[in-house]
């Protein structure tokens, strides 16, 4: 079964529509990466799969039911979301944080149960946390501090988790420990992943299944090796390219072309263009 | 290191999680709080020790000392308690909903509307019963809270346009004010303009009894709401994926702030500053989270009031200089280091 | 956004229509008021004076009357096209900043402390508390990385007047008889002071009007951004600091003839700017002759919406201003 799937989805800002009667699933327990260049709609895809943005035509089926008809506790019990770039207040605790994690489960009268310590504490462990867990977050480096809001998002205990570019602002090092981390948690605890990434290089190596949106729907969708192709880079992203394998993985790799530089390459790999 | 106390009954029918430190710093201040009400019992045309004040409500004070304590002087102390820890409680509320450190509701143009009823009301029922105030402050509160909902309403309401528009409610309430204060008789423009400035002067215990009910019910309401101020510190992202009805949530709490300050203004008229002033000395010390700031921030609301009280009444006797005056003096400044401060936001 | 005026001709017939506008509400507020009168004796009072009491009153009161609202609105006009340039917030205002509020201060300080009561000596510190209370602001919102915002603004703004407002409060509560002296004059007014007043600032109006539109080209570069104005070898610092010398002298003026009068310099602009499009030196243009026909109006409605008794005009600027605050805020900023 599919964990999310879009039926006839249209979404719209104003008049303009950004994404036109997409039918799109998505698969449990695996890694799905948008992909597409700026202003494609694919955050707002991802916005609308977490019912961050309503659909102006269209439904978004969560485990086969819509989830503009559960209420959002229970969307929130199923799925949660990091959104891009979200700020803490100053001076909350990285304990603090995660701790709002357990917000669908909580009430009135039951604020803080056995099992919302134990889910906050394995966040924090899974984030390895835990030693900072009493720092504020805002003193944190950028990887820490994105490790946070996931952490906060797994104390959700959520199958499904979206993210919406977590590794924006980051550098490279950092960049490879929050897919790393999400990797894990996808092979161990078999949540699935769905999140727009820029980098295409680290989008084949981390997913599963690659969803390329471009012109107010899905160009393309499957296996990185399927989808990634020089055809699919010059309509999605309006640019010339070589697919190489990765030396690492195999996976594939997208080397783009400079204009003024054609000249300068090799004469034997020139042939290849 | 333990930081946390967690409160269970069996099978977590209710839990709850408390921070040491805000519990011991809550102990802290309620304490400051007494010891200042203490002083400030004492100090006035005549001047009582204050072991004498204590004297006087363990029951062996001389006649003359209660008489002084408990009927003059006590219910001003009193009404000071109240109105800082409402105007403190609010401001909590508002900055948590706002997302932005320099939002109150006397910035947001709330206080002003509750002014526009309460001078609006002077004005036409002179006199009506003045124990009508409350609830009138109250309805004008509510009116400009609802107001400033409706119209920063687009999709939802974002801090920015809450701001912006807050501003231009409270500027519109000013001039309503103005004009009413032109049309009004001499004595009750004096009245008015004390009331802008916000004084709490000449309050007895029947005001006590008036605003007690609101202010003990609205902070504790506010209490069991904080998770939801808390989830919204987050962002409205997060706060929806999480599962908090976000809309929902920022209204009642909006309507929570305004009656609060509808409170506060009943019976002190537009005391600028203090719920600026008291949730962001709360943070300083026990950090963001709500439940916390509310508890703190009630007592040092509570603290700022008794002492600008205090200073009005005394230093330039038999002048009593409006409280609100000196909140003022203390808080415009503060109000533009949070700005320096928080320059980057 | 295509301008409802767009080329040369459409723009100079439109100042033609707005003058004759402005005629008529001119000729509307000689004539209407407590006391109606005609043309004819409006133009007696100056060929064939006689003493009676409508010559005195259009001599003394109308006459004076249409030349400051004139003479304000149009500086209040170009004052809120500068300081939105300026700012680059299409919500900026003296009011808005804390200017008439600083303003307001001074004069009960001065009131007060002093013991000044002419009102000559008024307006000059009138002057003043705007100055410093505009500069504050202006500094308190350009704090940061970011720089001016019109939500830091705003916010130093409400503050400064908070601030002001309760100090003010403090000292009438404290001095009752300044209350009256000064409830008046901080209500801001067209009427009641003679056009000696207006002579004696009408050099610096002048001065400023002149600067306003030689400056209306470097400030359209600077409109595109600090750092691209840079980059085209323009001194931001000097434009920034003559443009803030200028809104000063306009609003300082204005306030030292009328008293505080907020939301003229907000709407203008917006509504010039919806007339002519992006070119500065006309949307100055409108917006100064707008700011005219708008106060010529307000002055108007406030004779007749509480007769005999009048509406300060700065309460009807601000009552008519709000909501167009309100919808700027609600649908303008987005942009940015």
């Amino acid at each position: 079964m599919n964990a999310l799937e879009t039926r006839q989805l249209t979404l719209s800002y104003g008049e303009k529509n950004i994404i036109e009667s997409l039918d799109l699933t998505i698969p449990r327990g695996k890694i799905t990466v948008f992909i597409g260049s700026n202003g494609c709609g694919k955050s707002t895809l991802l916005r609308s799969l977490a019912r961050l943005l309503k659909p102006k035509e269209g439904a978004i089926l969560l485990d086969g039911s819509s989830i503009a008809k559960c209420s959002t506790k229970e969307v929130a019990k199923r799925l949660s979301i990091l959104p891009q770039g979200p700020t803490a207040p100053e001076g909350l605790t990285v304990f603090q944080l995660v701790k709002q994690g357990r917000y669908p489960y909580q009430n009135w009268l039951q604020q803080w149960s056995e099992e919302d310590e134990k889910m906050v504490n394995k966040a924090l462990e899974a984030t390895q946390l835990s030693e900072l867990a009493h720092r504020p977050v805002d003193s944190l480096s950028g990887g820490q501090r994105q490790r946070a809001w996931i952490a906060m998002t797994l104390a959700q205990g959520t199958e499904t988790i979206l993210l919406d570019e977590p590794t924006t602002y980051l550098d490279m090092s950092h960049q490879i420990e929050i897919l790393d981390l999400l990797d894990e948690l996808n092979q161990t605890e078999q949540r699935t992943i769905i999140m727009v990434l820029h980098d295409l290089n680290l989008a084949c190596r981390y997913a599963h299944h690659i969803i390329a949106v471009h012109d107010q729907t899905v160009y393309a969708e499957g296996p990185p090796e399927e989808v990634m192709t020089e055809e699919l880079v010059r309509t999605v992203f309006d640019m010339d390219c070589q697919i190489t394998l990765d030396p690492l993985y195999d996976t594939p790799m997208c080397i783009p072309y400079s204009k003024n530089r054609l000249a300068n390459i090799p004469r034997k790999k020139a042939e290849v263009i | 290191m333990r930081n946390y106390h967690a409160l269970r009954t069996k099978k977590d029918l209710l839990s709850l999680h408390l921070h040491n430190k805000t519990l011991w710093v809550s102990v802290i201040f309620a304490f400051l709080t007494v010891i200042v009400a203490v002083i400030s019992l004492g100090m006035g045309e005549m001047n009582i020790h204050p072991i004498d004040v204590v004297k006087v409500f363990l029951g062996m004070g001389s006649e003359q000392h209660a008489l002084i304590v408990q009927q003059f002087r006590l219910p001003r102390i009193v009404i000071a308690i109240l109105v800082g820890a409402s105007l403190a409680a609010a401001g909590s509320i508002m900055q948590g909903i706002v997302r932005n450190p320099l939002a109150a509701p006397d910035i947001l143009g709330i206080s002003g509307g509750a002014s526009v009823a309460a001078v609006a009301f002077l004005l036409w029922f002179e006199t009506s019963s003045i124990t009508w105030l409350p609830p009138i402050a109250f309805l004008g509160a509510t009116l400009a809270t609802l107001l400033l909902y409706v119209v920063a309403w687009k999709k939802g309401v974002t801090p920015f346009r809450l701001v912006l528009i807050g501003v231009g409610i409270k500027i519109a309430a000013s001039a309503i004010v103005t004009v009413l204060i032109m049309f009004s008789p001499f004595m009750l423009q004096n009245k008015a303009v004390l009331w802008l400035t916000g004084s709490i002067y000449g309050v007895d215990w029947s005001d006590v009894i008036m605003i007690l009910p609101w202010s003990a019910g609205l902070i504790l309401l506010a209490g069991l709401l904080g998770r939801r101020v808390n989830i919204q510190h987050l962002g409205d992202d997060i706060a929806v994926s999480v599962g908090s009805r976000l809309q929902i949530d920022r209204f009642l709490l909006l309507i929570i702030c305004a009656a609060l300050t509808g409170t506060a203004v009943s019976v002190g008229g537009e005391i600028s500053f203090v719920a600026l002033l008291a949730p962001h000395i709360a943070k300083q010390i026990i950090g963001p989270s709500f439940g916390g700031v509310l508890v703190v921030s009630t007592f040092i609301g509570s603290i700022i009031m008794l002492v600008a009280d205090l200073i009005g009444r005394v230093a330039f006797a038999p002048v009593d200089v409006p409280v609100g005056v000196f909140t003022s003096a203390v808080g415009a400044p503060f109000f533009i280091y949070l700005l320096y401060k928080n320059r980057n936001r | 956004m295509r301008a409802l005026l767009p080329n040369s001709f459409s723009k100079i017939s439109g100042i033609f229509i707005i003058l004759l506008f402005m005629a008529y509400l001119a000729y509307a507020s000689l004539i209407f008021g407590v006391i109606d009168t005609s043309w004819q004796n409006a133009v007696e009072a100056y060929t064939n004076y006689n003493g009676t009491n409508e010559h005195i009153i259009i001599k003394e009161v109308r006459v004076p009357r249409v030349l400051n609202a004139i003479a304000v609105g149009f500086s209040l006009g170009i004052a809120g096209t500068l300081l939105q340039s300026l700012t680059r917030n299409p919500v900026a205002d003296s009011e808005l900043f804390g200017l008439n509020a600083g303003a307001a201060l001074f004069v009960v300080i001065a009131i007060t402390f002093f013991g000044i009561s002419s009102l000559t000596l008024f307006t000059w510190i009138a002057f003043a508390g705007s100055a410093i209370a505009g500069i504050i602001v202006y500094i308190l919102g350009s704090f940061g990385r970011e720089g001016l915002s019109p939500v830091k603004l705003t916010l130093a703004g409400a503050a400064i007047t908070a601030f002001a407002a309760s100090m003010r409060h403090g000292m009438l509560v404290i001095n009752e008889k300044a209350l009256d002296e000064v409830l008046f004059w901080l209500s801001g007014s067209v009427g009641g002071r003679n056009v000696d007043y207006l002579i004696s600032v009408l050099p610096y109006m002048l001065l400023a009007w002149i600067a306003a539109f030689l400056l209306a080209r470097p400030i359209q570069t600077l409109l595109m951004g600090e750092d691209v104005a840079k980059g085209l070898g323009q001194r931001t610092m000097l434009v920034k600091i003559i443009t803030g010398v200028v809104i000063v002298l306009l609003s300082g003026s204005a306030v030292a003839v009328a008293g505080p009068i907020g939301f003229v310099g907000l709407i203008t602009p917006h509504l010039a700017r919806y007339l002519v499009g992006n070119d500065t030196r006309w949307i100055m243009l409108y917006s100064g002759l707008l700011g005219s026909i708008l106060l010529l109006a307000a002055d108007l409605g406030a004779r007749f919406i509480a007769m005999p008794a009048e509406v300060p005009i700065g309460v009807m600027t601000a009552l008519i201003g709000i909501p167009f605050f309100i919808y700027v805020a609600r649908k303008g900023l987005s942009k940015g």
